[in-house]
């Protein structure tokens, strides 16, 4: 468990950062974040990576702020940044709620948000939260920048829309209207394991009626995403246990489940429907 | 003798190193121009080696050496150290494969080079040319093939004693039941290391990094390497958790010695994670199918067991031990009159396997107390009043159990069955609280579970004990230290036998050049044989020191007494004189030899409480309480800690850890993401009741081990709390209980999908 040899480079700015990316990444260049998912893979030799560019000095990716009603976070943002609400609205206050099921504390000290949609593991808390927002993810490489919906993004498990050359330089969330519900809800083996199953769901109420409901379901697919079914079927009901109970039967009928020797479909599916309808029941 | 420090849970003499970032493990040793050792590993579960080719991996820089099987060759197989059926024999593995693989993750050759990184990319060099051969993956399935000729069926054990037949002819109904316990295996926070090197000026070959059996491993390598016993000597420093498996001779270690005799050169070996859990014993892995036969009133008449222990690729130093112990250990605490066990002993394309804290017992006693539920449930009582109706009386202490074990026969020394299951379930077993929960839709179930504990496992110990003239005690024991405390409680049991403060007596351990001969640390055996071995060397140098005072203080010794660290005379009068004092001019030593081929027979309860979520199966352990007879308490804290430990371990095998291979033999835990250890969230609150009910009569003190019975009956009584909380009874037939075993129980059950 000791990785192979590699080279690592220490950029100060986000210039030098991408410059030694562009020349780095056709020959098994990376990135370097938190390292809570790349070290291990490389201590396994999994990964073998022969260069590492450090993002973890460079200068500006630590922004965390508000900006044209989305929250910008940068690529050096660290999970635990998350624990208390980064901004007064429901934004931050479900982003607190989700970040205390992301590993363990030591984990969230290091690990960065960014970090986790790149990783791109299907069970991420983070990639669910930027699946079921339409978060922006602005990808750099000196090329240029573009800007990545996250439908876009997510391609399959540990599979992302960035090139090898990019580096996703920061996340913007939209921040959530006054009176936002929202409620998050998982299952997994032990507390801070990966997800088996995971749902985050969003709406806001008019006239006591649900409206633009957002249902994600993280952990079950290759990525995580909204589900269009689950959400038509609240969209314009009152919120009760019938109706979440329906939205849970409509996600759990509509996904297809990742099988792997814990689980299979079947199983994959109850998690599913315990997860909607219990995110459901958290919103209220 | 004034009992000052036994019975009190003073504080470990060994925690001041430890709590202060001074302790010495494995990894902390080095020497000067060292090599690192990495050990290349079948990526293959069953092959005929065609060629294993090392020439890349030589030509890496800074590689010094690399052995195959050719070069070893020399080496016999490693021995057997308990339990060693002749007829097992062909399984035992070589230090690097030899003519095939049979596991992934055997080693088939050893890099040295210069250091630890440069040994890892050389090992993954080495290519393995293995024509691929079918692979055995379940003892319960037809054998396979050892090698030509030799099936993977290595031996057949069978126990019993009564007229089993006639017991089923009599009976009025038989109960079948067919039990699985998951494979799984103590993971000790430090892996295995070894750091081995050749003294020219001694002519003696070091290692380092030993534990658990210091003294039979010297005397195996020994053998092994062509050296007389006192020129290999083997040092034990701190060891974090042994469990059974850390501390065995196992192939690295061999290789590393044999290395640095070959190399003269310090060669450092530290096992990673990955490694330790492909590589280092796994346990447990069994099926029963057992029967019983009961009366009207579900009193148990005879009992009939076949099983199928599937003991990994290779039999290792453990041989028959663990399938043995199951065997002989299922009766547990109840009469059985007619009892017959079949035990197939099985190879399979798996990591070999050993013991693992209370081995054969966590197996049988699982199967035991799911029949005993069994029965309950048919007869239509409550499980603990089943249980009652079947315990052995206190009356029949001692009790034959007509069975043997490890070489002894097992007879119960002491016990009150009946009265710890009254306490237990007065103190932990109430009710009520659950009946309101479950009112409310939420699925909570407690389970209960009986066992009878070995420990004490002779046949002897020797201890040697001197007092210096600075009033210091040193005690030279062959035993070794786990992290359980051995310092600690012999330091108790010789500072009250001898009149002096505890924290003065230094307790030396696991170094087998300090003393000729040492049980070492296994089987719960070490204060009951280090114990009373340790107590009569105290005697011993108590005897002396009073005779030599009475010279000089002109009385007899009888008249004399020693407390803290003084001698003086009874009635009080007359001259004192300090035991340090008396060593200036007189040598103050003693020895004390304890020779006992019985073991002692602990024994407890253990009542779990779960929550089952009937959404998801999911299962958390809310309670677990553990009542304990231990004999005599010497520490009660310390044994309090074994027991949480245990307990920790217990909730593990039941609900998450599991070596689980995919159907080429490869392994899917091979790290702790997939192989699950509970950690402090998954752990419960713990309840301990530790009683003093029956003394062993086997030695002065009145000791039991304490060892293993915080895991023994986990398994059991967490199954059957989850059959509670479901309420399906006998729901639960296999560990470790998955959540989606679980969910599939419920829903072929009869419970409501909702909470
Ligand atoms: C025991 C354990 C439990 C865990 N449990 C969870 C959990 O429950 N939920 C969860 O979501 N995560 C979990 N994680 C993972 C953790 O959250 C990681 O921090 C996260 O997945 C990756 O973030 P990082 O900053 O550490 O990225 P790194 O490990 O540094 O990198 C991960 C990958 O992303 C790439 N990368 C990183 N940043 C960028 C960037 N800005 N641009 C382009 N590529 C980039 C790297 O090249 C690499 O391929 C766990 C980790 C551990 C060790």
């Amino acid at each position: 468990m000791k990785p192979a040899p590699f080279t690592r480079y220490v950029p100060k700015t986000l210039d030098e950062a991408l410059k030694i990316l562009a020349e780095v990444a056709p020959h098994d260049g990376r990135v370097l974040a938190g390292g809570q998912s790349l070290v291990p893979i490389m201590a396994f030799r999994m990964a073998r990576p022969a260069h590492l560019v450090d993002i973890n000095e460079v200068a500006g990716l630590d922004a965390l702020k508000v900006e044209n009603g989305k929250l910008v976070i940068g690529a050096r943002v660290r999970h635990a940044a998350f624990h208390k609400s980064v901004e007064k609205g429901a934004l931050g206050a479900l982003l607190a709620t989700v970040v205390k099921h992301i590993a363990h504390y030591p984990i969230r000290m290091r690990g960065t948000f960014c970090g986790s949609l790149a990783h791109a593991d299907p069970a991420s808390e983070w990639c669910l939260t930027a699946a079921t927002l339409d978060a922006e993810l602005v990808a750099k490489s000196a090329r240029g920048a573009r800007v990545i919906p996250a439908r876009e993004f997510f391609e399959g498990i540990m599979a992302t829309a960035l090139k090898d050359d990019e580096l996703l330089a920061e996340a913007r969330l939209p921040l959530l209207p006054a009176g936002t519900k929202f409620g998050f809800n998982e299952f997994s083996r032990r507390a801070g394991d990966f997800a088996m199953a995971s749902s985050l769901a969003v709406y806001t109420l008019k006239d006591g009626k649900i409206a633009e409901a957002r249902i994600g379901i993280g952990g079950a697919e290759p990525s995580p995403r909204r589900i269009p079914e689950a959400e038509a079927v609240v969209n314009g009901q009152a919120p009760s246990e019938a109706v979440f109970q329906a939205a849970a039967e409509a996600a759990a009928d509509a996904i297809d489940p990742l099988e792997d020797h814990q689980t299979n479909a079947e199983y994959r599916r109850d998690l599913v429907r315990a997860v909607v309808s219990r995110a459901l029941e958290g919103s209220l | 003798m004034t009992a000052k420090f036994i019975g009190r849970s003073v504080p470990r003499l060994e925690d001041r190193p430890l709590l202060t970032g001074r302790g010495r493990f494995a990894a902390d040793i080095s020497f000067p121009g060292q090599w690192h050792m990495r050990i290349a590993r079948s990526p293959v579960a069953h092959g005929k080696i065609r060629n294993v080719d090392v020439s890349k991996a030589k030509a890496v820089p800074g590689v010094y050496a690399v052995w195959t099987f050719a070069d070893v060759a020399e080496l016999p197989p490693i021995g057997f150290r308990l339990t060693g059926l002749v007829e097992l024999e062909p399984y035992r593995q070589f230090v690097l494969a030899r003519e095939r693989v049979r596991y992934v993750g055997e080693p088939i050759a050893a890099i040295f080079a210069s250091d630890p990184y440069i040994a890892e990319d050389a090992a993954d060099l080495i290519e393995l040319d293995a024509e691929h051969l079918p692979v055995t993956l379940s003892a319960s399935e037809d054998p396979g093939f050892f090698e030509d000729n030799r099936s993977t069926e290595a031996t057949v054990i069978r126990k019993g004693y009564g007229d089993v037949d006639a017991a089923f002819k009599a009976a009025n109904s038989v109960l079948s039941l067919d039990l699985s316990i998951g494979r799984h295996s103590g993971v000790p926070l430090e892996t295995r290391g070894v750091i081995a090197r050749y003294d020219d000026k001694s002519d003696i070959l070091e290692m380092y990094g030993a534990a658990k059996v210091p003294h039979w491993n010297r005397d195996t390598l020994a053998r092994m390497l062509g050296r007389k016993t006192g020129g290999v000597q083997l040092f034990e420093g701190h060891v974090g958790g042994g469990f059974g498996i850390r501390g065995e001779l196992y192939p690295e270690d061999v290789l590393a010695c044999y290395a640095a005799l070959k190399f003269r050169k310090a060669v450092k070996w530290i096992e990673d994670r990955r490694e330790h859990l492909i590589a280092a014993n796994h346990s447990r892995q069994q099926r029963h199918q057992i029967r019983a036969a009961i009366d009207v009133e579900g009193r148990i008449l005879g009992i009939e067991d076949t099983f199928f222990h599937d003991n990994g690729a290779y039999m290792r130093t453990h041989a028959a031990t663990v399938p043995d112990l199951a065997a002989a250990m299922l009766p547990g605490p109840y009469r059985v009159p007619a009892y017959r066990v079949t035990g197939h002993i099985r190879l399979t394309n798996k990591t070999p396997c050993g013991t693992y804290r209370a081995p054969g017992r966590y197996e049988s006693t699982f199967v035991r107390e799911r029949l005993m539920d069994a029965i309950a449930a048919k007869i239509g009582v409550a499980p603990l009043e089943i249980r009652r109706r079947n315990l052995i009386a206190r009356q029949a202490m001692p009790y034959d159990l007509k069975l043997d074990t490890l070489g002894t026969r097992i007879i119960y020394d002491s016990g009150d069955y009946a009265k710890l299951v009254e306490t237990a379930e007065r103190k932990f077993g109430a009710r009520d609280e659950i009946m309101q929960r479950r009112k409310k839709g939420e699925h909570v179930g407690i389970g209960s579970a009986l066992f009878v504990e070995k420990s004490g496992l002779g046949p002897s110990d020797l201890v040697r004990i001197s007092l210096d003239a600075a009033g210091e005690i040193e005690v030279v024991t062959g035993s070794a230290s786990v992290g359980q405390g051995i310092e600690t409680v012999v330091a108790q049991i010789c500072a009250d036998t001898l009149g002096v403060d505890y924290a003065r007596v230094r307790v030396i351990h696991g170094q087998t050049d300090r003393i000729e001969q040492g049980g070492g640390a296994y089987a719960s055996r070490v204060t009951v044989m280090t114990g009373e071995a340790a107590r009569r060397a105290a005697e011993d140098l108590r005897n002396k020191a009073l005779t030599a005072a009475a010279a000089l203080m002109q009385t007899t010794a009888d008249k004399l007494q020693i407390a803290e660290g003084t001698i003086s005379a009874k009635s009080g009068a007359g001259p004192t004189m300090t035991l340090a004092a008396l060593a200036k001019t007189y040598p103050l030593t003693g020895e004390g030899f304890f020779e006992y081929k019985h073991m002692v027979y602990p024994y407890g309860v253990h009542i779990a409480q779960v929550r089952v979520d009937a959404r998801t199966g999911g299962v958390t352990v809310e309670k677990f309480s553990v009542a304990y007879d231990i004999g005599r308490a010497v520490n009660p804290m310390l044994i309090e800690g074994q027991i949480a430990g245990g307990v920790a371990q217990g909730v593990g095998g039941a609900l998450f850890e599991d070596f689980v291979y995919d159907a080429n033999g490869e392994p899917l835990s091979v790290t702790f993401a997939d192989y699950l250890m509970p950690t402090a969230r998954e752990v419960p609150e713990i309840g301990i009741l530790i009683t003093e009910d029956a003394p062993s009569p086997l030695n002065a003190l009145g000791l039991k081990g304490a060892g293993e019975g915080g895991v023994n009956a986990a398994g059991a009584a967490i199954a059957a709390a989850i059959d509670d909380a479901i309420g399906i009874p006998g729901a639960v037939t296999e560990l470790p209980v998955s959540p989606k075993r679980v969910k599939a129980l419920i829903l072929d059950g009869t419970i409501a999908d909702r909470d």
